[in-house]
């Protein structure tokens, strides 16, 4: 765990390197990352408005603090097998630029994990795996310490015109 | 001395926006051969402010333009010249150059030159050649300040004992002077006081120049431009340059007794006061504003808006300190009683406080209304129909939001009206009519809405017509039988709508679809009403705001929705007796003389559980369009007022819903769109009262 810095130290050390800090979660026993200055909070799960004809990752829409924010279910995006959501289930507010617009969404995972401050030259590419619908959505690999890391494409993730989520069937 | 200026540019703008707004409608008053001089001394000082705040700021582009066109106001202003229909034109279209020039200028764009340039040499050749009319001021008019003849001017500059407290230096100004030429100067001194009254700060000294130079006068006066309300200032010609100047002035005198023929006072500070309040007066009371622009996003809200708040916000404060002063109390049976009467004051004074933020969102209807004369005149001149515009109700007030997605429906509406509805004078005086077209608006309040009326008072749609182009658009069928009504509703449709119908049919049709779907767009609604040979009127109703609907709350399975209050019929139980099967999955109930398609919420959503059967649910009857449908839900629950939230911000638009707000219990309801749920579950309206039915033909609905 030498990787792991404290996050004060690592305000100051930011401005002197090209190290990106991450915030990462857990989701089907993979560590993903993504930009931690996308993040405007995190949340417990609760019950969601139904959208109606939404695609099923769309869980529905929540009231943050009188904005309608989408809620979407991460595992489902990525064709994880769904799981139920429990006390410990958390929504991560990210805000994410599409189209010129900034938008505030809310992603299901099942655990934040960590941040890391990582130098984006350390991340690998993606190997090729084309035949995965899932490649489009990674930004890059990383290995912290033992561990690899997933660090997620949120523009990509959240995009919702994408041709993946045009077969609608909702709740 | 670097002071930046461009936290000054935003006041400019508006400053000026609001000028050649003021310019520009009193343009329009303008009659030439009856021209009010105070009118032209508005225009006028607008184009001179605009020039004077442009110069300031280095928007040379746009000082140099209105320059031009503020020599031709001053030779109208002083009578040197005649106004004629031609100069008003010209100066309409000035004020949409500049206005162009100032949208680019604030978009921090460089503007576009080409246009300007060929306006300025129109103004110019205005001020060179033709009918500079009236021979006294002839001699020092424009045309030869244009000639390379030097010319000697006497100038007779006498500020005003302040001149140096409002920051000017006579100094800079003859420096500036000697530039355009040869000058001689005479100080003139027998005004100063002996040293025991003399005030330091006072300016004694005053001037005679004698300026030989090619420039003109426009350049002498350019140089006094700061000065002129705080200084006397006679700029006289004295002919040529080998003339001795010719001594008319004795030096004590004010220029005010200068023999009159012999000299134009620049701008007496007299006269120059009656400006400048007139402008006060006139520009805040016609609130002319642009409203347009979209780079504009402050509202300006007026003083006794803002003290009402205050007030309330002063009345809520006190209702708090109240209650938390009963939260201190031991609950007994009397804190109950008096929380509760605490409770009930909060809410009144939250409903107060709502109604009057809301409030500051409205403006006055005129914004919208403002700029229908400019529309009007231009294209009656093109269609050569003479036409008066009426407008009643300016003061009506709207939503800023609702107002700025109305003006171009509105704007449409006009046109149709001027180009359609209206007839030429000949035709007119030959069914005996006054030549003179009318068109009115007209805006008022009725109940929460608003209702603006468009109405003329030409010929009427022509109802055979259309119902022939309907029949041949396939729209309607040759049997039908149709009322006046129904007819003129066809215009409407969206197969009106294409470019070859518009000279075929003398009604109105271009784009009328899009006209509607706008107005639909904002929760409204646009009605005709036409007589032929009488006139049309175009009704249209809005919600006076976006922001807040009444709302039915209605349950479907575990889900909450709200429909619109002001689109709900009735809400009623079904009469199983009196439902039938229309076609592949469609049931509709004979409600009265209507049969009435009923559209299963659950079923258009996709939610599992709701109720099925139709005698245990209940149905929404609601109107779009003027054409029922019924809404099944399970439940209805409570009507409340809802503020609207948009579901796009941050997600997507969503068929058949229109927005979101947040309920009482913090949970997100989404709102109802009753022309998107209508076309998601494949309803299609013909025109009459049959019914096409294209529901998704696989699925069919449960029965």
């Amino acid at each position: 765990m030498t990787e792991r810095i404290n996050l004060n130290q690592q305000l100051v050390l930011d401005t002197e390197t090209d190290e990106k800090q991450f915030l990462t979660f857990m989701m089907d026993e993979e560590e993903y990352g993504i930009d931690i200055l996308a993040v405007q909070e995190i949340r417990g799960w609760e019950p969601v408005t139904v959208i109606p004809n939404s695609p099923p990752f769309v869980k529905g829409a929540m009231n943050l603090r009188g904005t309608i924010v989408p809620i979407i279910d991460l595992r489902q995006r990525f064709g994880i097998t769904h799981i139920g959501y429990g006390p410990l289930t958390v929504v991560i507010v990210v805000s994410v630029t599409l189209k010129e617009q900034t938008k505030l969404m809310g992603i299901v995972v099942d655990a934040v994990s960590d941040v890391y401050s990582i130098s984006e030259e350390k991340a690998k590419d993606v190997p090729d795996f084309q035949d995965s619908d899932n490649a489009q959505f990674v930004h890059g690999l990383v290995n912290v310490g033992e561990k690899m890391v997933v660090l997620l494409n949120l523009k990509k993730v959240l995009d919702l015109h994408d041709k993946s989520c045009a077969k609608s069937n909702g709740g | 001395m670097s002071i930046d200026l461009s936290q000054f540019f935003d006041v400019f703008f508006e400053e000026s926006f609001e000028g050649l707004d003021a310019m520009e409608s009193e343009l329009l008053n303008l009659e030439p051969g009856k021209e009010d001089q105070e009118t032209i001394n508005t225009i006028f000082r607008a184009a001179h402010s605009i020039k004077g705040g442009s110069g300031t700021f280095g928007f040379t582009a746009v000082s140099d333009f209105t320059h031009v066109l503020e020599t031709l106001l001053d030779q109208i202003r002083n009578g040197q010249r005649q106004l004629v229909a031609e100069h008003v034109n010209l100066l309409l279209k000035a004020v949409d150059c500049l206005r162009a020039m100032l949208t680019a200028l604030q978009a921090q764009e460089e503007p576009e030159r080409q246009e300007a340039n060929e306006l300025k040499q129109r103004f110019e050749a205005i001020l060179n050649g033709e009918n500079s009319t009236d021979a006294p001021e002839q001699a020092i008019s424009e045309p030869e300040e244009q000639a390379d003849l030097p010319i000697t001017f006497q100038i007779d500059f006498k500020p005003l004992p302040y001149l140096f407290k409002t920051g000017n230096e006579p100094l800079y100004m003859i420096a500036e002077l000697s530039e355009l030429g040869e000058l001689e100067t005479q100080a003139l001194h027998d005004e100063v006081p002996k040293l025991k009254q003399l005030n330091a700060e006072d300016c004694y000294l005053y001037w005679r120049f004698f300026l030989t130079t090619t420039r003109g006068e426009s350049a002498i006066r350019e140089i006094f431009e700061w000065v002129e309300d705080d200084a006397e200032i006679t700029i006289v010609q004295c002919g040529g340059l080998f003339e001795e100047p010719v001594e008319q002035v004795e030096p004590s005198d004010t220029p005010q007794s200068v023999p009159a023929e012999a000299e134009v006072p620049v701008q007496t500070p007299a006269s120059s006061k009656t400006v400048q309040e007139n402008k006060k007066e006139t520009v805040p009371a016609k609130d002319a504003r642009k409203n347009t622009d979209p780079s504009t996003t402050s509202i300006r809200v007026g003083i006794d808006k803002v003290d009402s708040l205050i007030n309330m916000v002063g009345e809520l404060v006190i209702t708090q300190a109240m209650l938390s002063q009963i939260g201190e109390q031991e609950i007994t049976e009397s804190s109950i009683a008096a929380l509760q009467e605490g409770l009930a004051q909060l809410a009144h004074n939250t409903r107060d406080l709502q109604e009057n933020v809301m409030r500051i969102r409205m403006l006055p209807i005129s914004f919208v209304f403002s700029r229908f004369p400019r529309l009007v005149r231009d294209i009656s001149q093109k269609l050569n129909k003479q036409v008066e515009l009426k407008l009643i109700g300016e003061q009506t007030e709207l939503d800023k939001t609702v107002m700025e997605k109305l003006s171009d429906p509105m704007v449409h509406l006009v046109r149709n009206s001027l180009d359609h509805g209206l007839e030429t004078p000949e035709e007119r005086i030959a069914q005996g009519k006054d030549p003179v077209g009318t068109v009115t608006l007209n805006a008022f309040h009725q109940g929460g809405n608003i209702v603006i009326e468009i109405m003329d008072d030409g010929k009427g749609l022509d109802t055979e017509k259309i119902r022939n182009k309907a029949i041949q658009n396939g729209l309607i069928q040759e049997q039908d039988e149709l009322t006046v009504d129904e007819i003129n509703e066809l215009i409407f449709m969206p197969g009106f709508s294409t470019a070859d119908n518009v000279s075929e049919i003398s009604g109105r049709g271009v784009g009328m679809d899009v006209v509607r779907k706008n107005i639909q767009a904002l929760n409204g609604s646009v009605e005709v009403s036409s007589e032929a040979g009488v006139g049309s009127t175009f009704t249209i109703r809005l919600p006076l705001t976006l922001a807040i609907l009444d709302g039915q709350l209605v349950q479907v399975a575990d889900h909450t929705y709200i429909i619109p209050l002001i689109s709900i019929v009735e809400s009623l139980q079904i009469d199983i007796a009196k439902v039938s099967n229309v076609g592949k999955g469609l049931q509709v109930l004979r409600l009265r003389d209507e049969y009435i398609p009923i559209l299963r919420l659950y079923d258009i959503f996709n939610h599992k559980g709701a109720r099925e059967e139709l005698d245990k649910t209940l149905l929404v009857v609601v109107e779009n369009d003027n054409y029922k449908v019924g809404i099944l839900v399970d439940d209805l629950l409570a009507q409340q007022q809802v503020v609207i939230k948009s579901l796009e911000a941050n997600y997507q638009r969503v068929d058949g819903i229109s927005g979101a707000t947040i309920l009482g219990d913090g949970t997100v309801s989404l709102i109802i769109d009753i022309s998107g749920l209508i076309k998601l579950s494949g309803l299609r309206r013909p025109g009459s009262s049959e019914l096409l039915v294209d529901l998704k033909a696989d699925e069919g609905i449960p029965a």
